[in-house]
């Protein structure tokens, strides 16, 4: 089958501003507000919603990386995963966390965020926002913001690609490998 | 009974006999050694030893049969049918035993059992000093009168020159050579050889010249009072070189080497594996080499194997707490001729130093494929391919650090005292 | 690249790209013993048992830390508890616990080679924790774990390990691990404790301690191994300790940023005086740090081998 566009260049820039806007709206401001990103794209986007947010609110927000290879529920049944650092430059007690990854299916990833984040502290909350939710949940767990919905079927995958990795900015589906 | 063996490669070693020819055994003694010899008759077994060698039986002046005391380890009877299944038909059986082999009733023990369970002819070889304690001599005549044809502490040295003295000079009046293991006590604490191996594995070490001090020595005092000495499992260059060197003013010294010193070097330790610890120790490269060299121009004259079994759980511990040594008496003969193949050694050359060289030094009458002379010979294949499995040694002892390696070259019959003791499996004549 | 080795034995099984990987990996690690609830659920039901026949409390401590932290089981035997002291063999003890089926067995014992026995025997993992004389592979991952921290590399560096060596473990372990780099490693100690054949490792050795430390980058100084006979190879500790002791006024002739190592313990006064190990240029307490995040590093990747 041919790759269909979700979102090209210019939707994903909407579609991140839209994100940006609504994690302003829904918190009602940006007080006490902090991003972390799941490696690996979830960090390059959430560096994008954390300049969106600012030039919004005109203040600075902090950034933190989360890796979660440590949390995950597969995490030995992976071919040696490979570990990069966590780092959160900033004290997660009592603050509104939005978590920012690419792709959100079976919600076991999130699980696993949530889990490596509840170990460094008492946050007030906890939000999630995703470029792309495919849909196939295995836990109950769901976006608070998503980006684009598409009920992927069994055989296609949903890829996010961004500049900063890939070279350019789209989401597409393809056919599994 | 009568055997006529056809058509194999006949060596003797002292005359220089190689060629094809029969040999026909009558009851123990070899009647006739000739080109197509025809006999007939129903009582007359043949074999055709054809693509095969025809040798002496081999003498070995180095095993422990470890009889009486340590039967779990080795018997009498499973070290003989150990030694005739490697082409062994005379075995010399150091003496510590428990209890050593220092007086007439041990020495006559071994001698009444082997006559009763024993396959091959073996000769106890009697204790330098009491208990191998290294204060008082033995009763060397009375154990001389009970048979034995060496007196030797191996297993250790005599650390008192001054007793090494007086037993070189009081063998004199037996006419049997002093069989010495040369080893400095205080310089041999360790497990392996000191080399580049051991500073890998960090086991404590003992260096070569451990060996070589020793060896020095006991020349040293053998030709200051005239005596023969025999030094036993050479391992070092060092003691090579000293050996070669004294050899040339005084003759009345021999020694001998084992398979293992000339097939495996230090690096073999580096995995731990208990069956390659032995002393003296695996040495290095450089030492094989002079072995092998020592081989060579004759200041080795025998070899010997040293066979020394242990049982598994002896040996199934850490490195440091294994006990000592290699069951080697069934593969020293294939191991051995790879000295043939490398060019080291011609066949005859070989066989010189299993069969007469042994028997002239302990003055026994075997050795050797000539009419008159008494029927112990065996048939070997120089090519026969076999791959060493220590589960089916016929001696107790397992430990062998050759088990997994093909061989070339195997030993198919035996015939000691005229009657066939061994005869491999494959062996089709 | 992926890990496929069942145990860590030693340093001379592994390839420099193993020791890297270990090394990476570490850093991650070494961020969970800086927060507030020190531990990760990814060995979580494992079982992890120290089997040590020899007494230590840094290195046991710190694998049974390392193992807590990843949510891991641990359970520690001591040889003279257990039935080692009524005659029990390794082989023994060995096949017992296995049929308790352990995820990972760490061993230290006083004779070389136990550990490598011991991997023979059980299916689960094995990791050496120090064999008599022969390797103490991880602490060695942690030294250059601390070396290439505080220089940023581990290439070009002069590194000077002075002491025990014919009896030390740790300095046979590190030059395994630092010939695989382009450093200059240079042992220096009285000519007794330098193993004759050392230099065919790839080492220079110096026996003047003045001259060895001059513009070092790394000075490891090692302890008398006592209980491997190592006062047996000098005179006296007072005499070890005039010509081997490392002192303030060495330090001068070593490079202005040098670090001081130890694995520790330290003898204080005799390889090391009070104001070089609690001086500014010890990394001593750093290097304990590390060995947590190193051995959390290893009980991860063995563990989740590539099978």
């Amino acid at each position: 089958m041919k790759n269909k566009v979700l979102l090209d260049k210019k939707a994903v820039e909407r579609t991140i501003n839209r994100i940006a806007h609504e994690i302003i709206e829904k918190n009602q401001g940006v007080d006490d507000l902090r991003l972390i990103g799941i490696r690996t794209r979830g960090v390059h986007l959430a560096q994008r919603i954390k300049l969106k947010i600012e030039s919004i609110e005109r203040i600075s927000l902090p950034l933190g990386v989360l890796d979660i290879t440590m949390y995950r529920d597969d995490v030995f049944k992976l071919k040696s995963p490979e570990l990069k650092k966590t780092e959160i430059p900033f004290d997660v007690n009592n603050m509104a966390i939005i978590l920012v990854d690419d792709v959100m299916q079976t919600g076991r990833t999130t699980r696993a965020a949530i889990d490596a984040i509840m170990d460094l502290g008492r946050p007030k909350r906890i939000q999630l926002a995703v470029l792309v939710d495919r849909g196939d949940r295995e836990l109950p767990i769901h976006p608070d913001y998503a980006g684009v919905v598409y009920a992927a079927n069994p055989e296609e995958d949903v890829m996010v690609r961004l500049n900063e990795v890939d070279g350019k900015d789209e989401v597409v589906v393809v056919a599994s490998s | 009974m009568s055997i006529l063996i056809k058509n194999g490669r006949v060596i003797n070693p002292k005359s220089g006999l190689d060629e094809i020819m029969d040999v026909f055994l009558n009851g123990s003694t070899i009647e006739k050694v000739e080109r197509n010899i025809r006999k007939s008759g129903g009582d007359v077994h043949i074999i055709d030893a054809s693509g095969h060698v025809v040798a002496p039986g081999l003498i070995d002046i180095h095993t422990h049969l470890r009889e009486p005391g340590y039967e779990w380890k080795e018997t009498i009877r499973t070290g003989a049918m150990a030694a005739v299944k490697g082409g062994f038909t005379s075995i010399v059986c150091m003496a510590n035993t428990n209890p050593v082999n220092d007086n007439k009733s041990v020495t006559d023990y071994i001698i009444q059992k082997a006559r009763k369970e024993a396959s091959c002819r073996v000769f106890p070889c009697g204790a330098i000093t009491k208990g191998l304690k290294g204060e008082e001599l033995s009763e060397i005549g009375e154990l001389y009168e009970a048979g034995i044809v060496a007196i030797s502490d191996d297993g250790k040295s005599v650390k008192n020159s001054a007793i090494l003295a007086k037993a070189l000079e009081y063998s004199k009046l037996f006419g049997i050579p002093v069989i010495s293991h040369c080893e400095d006590e205080d310089l041999s604490k360790g497990y392996v050889h000191e080399g580049r191996a051991s500073i890998l594995s960090g086991l404590d070490a003992v260096p070569g010249i451990a060996e070589e001090l020793i060896v020095r020595r006991d020349i040293t005092i053998a030709a200051y009072v005239n005596a023969q000495i025999h030094l036993t499992h050479i391992s070092s260059g060092g003691s090579v070189n000293a050996i070669q060197q004294a050899k040339k003013a005084y003759k009345k010294i021999t020694c001998d080497t084992c398979p293992h010193y000339f097939s495996l070097t230090d690096e073999a330790t580096l995995a731990f594996d208990t069956n390659t610890k032995v002393n003296p120790p695996l040495r290095g490269k450089e030492d094989v080499a002079s072995i092998k060299e020592g081989l060579r121009n004759n200041t080795i004259d025998i070899i010997a194997t040293d066979h020394a079994p242990h049982e598994g759980t002896s040996k199934d511990v850490e490195f440091d707490l294994a006990t000592f040594g290699i069951s080697g008496i069934e593969t020293a003969l294939a191991l051995s001729l790879a000295l043939v193949r490398e060019g080291v050694l011609t066949l005859p050359e070989l066989l010189r130093k299993f069969t007469m060289n042994p028997a002239k030094l302990l003055g026994l009458p075997y050795g050797q494929i000539a009419a008159g002379k008494v029927a112990d010979l065996i048939i070997f294949n120089l090519d026969a391919e076999w791959k060493v499995d220590r589960n089916s040694f016929l001696s107790k002892g397992k430990n062998s650090p050759f088990h997994g390696w093909t061989l070339k070259g195997k030993n198919l019959l035996t015939i000691v005292d005229g009657k066939i003791v061994y005869k491999d499996k494959s062996f089709k004549g | 690249m992926n890990w496929t080795k069942k145990d860590l034995l030693g340093i001379t099984e592994l390839t420099k790209e193993e020791i890297l990987f270990i090394l990476d990996s570490a850093e991650s690690f070494k961020e969970v013993s800086k927060r507030d609830i020190k531990k990760v659920p990814t060995l979580r039901g494992k079982t992890v048992i120290t089997l040590f026949y020899e007494p230590s409390t840094r290195t046991r401590t710190s694998f049974e830390i390392a193992a807590k932290r990843l949510s891991a089981d641990t359970i520690n035997i001591s040889a003279s508890t257990s039935s080692y002291v009524k005659g029990e063999t390794l082989k023994d003890t060995a096949k017992n616990l296995e049929a308790m089926n352990p995820d990972v067995t760490i061993i230290r014992h006083s004779m070389p080679g136990a550990p490598h026995m011991l991997a023979r025997i059980v299916d689960s993992s094995v990791i050496n924790g120090g064999d008599g004389a022969h390797e103490h592979p991880t602490q060695a991952l942690l030294d250059l774990f601390t070396m290439r921290e505080k220089k940023g590399t581990i290439d070009g560096l002069k590194i000077v390990l002075v002491g025990d060596i014919i009896h030390s473990r740790v300095a046979r372990s590190n030059i395994f691990a630092l010939t695989h780099f382009d450093s200059e490693i240079i042992c220096c100690g009285p000519p007794t404790m330098l193993p004759p054949h050392l230099e065919e490792l790839g080492v220079r050795v110096e026996y003047n301690l003045k001259k060895a430390i001059h513009n070092a980058d790394v000075i490891m100084m090692l302890r008398i191994q006592k209980e491997r006979g190592g006062v047996n190879y000098i005179p006296s500790i007072k005499e070890y300790s005039t010509f081997f002791g490392l002192r303030k006024e060495h330090i001068a002739n070593a490079k202005k940023d040098v670090i001081i190592m130890h694995p520790g313990p330290m003898n204080r006064g005799v390889e090391i005086m009070d104001d070089v190990a609690d001086g500014p240029y010890s990394v001593i307490l750093e290097q304990v740090e590390n060995g947590v995040a190193v051995r959390m590093a290893i009980l991860y990747l063995l563990l989740g081998r590539e099978m």
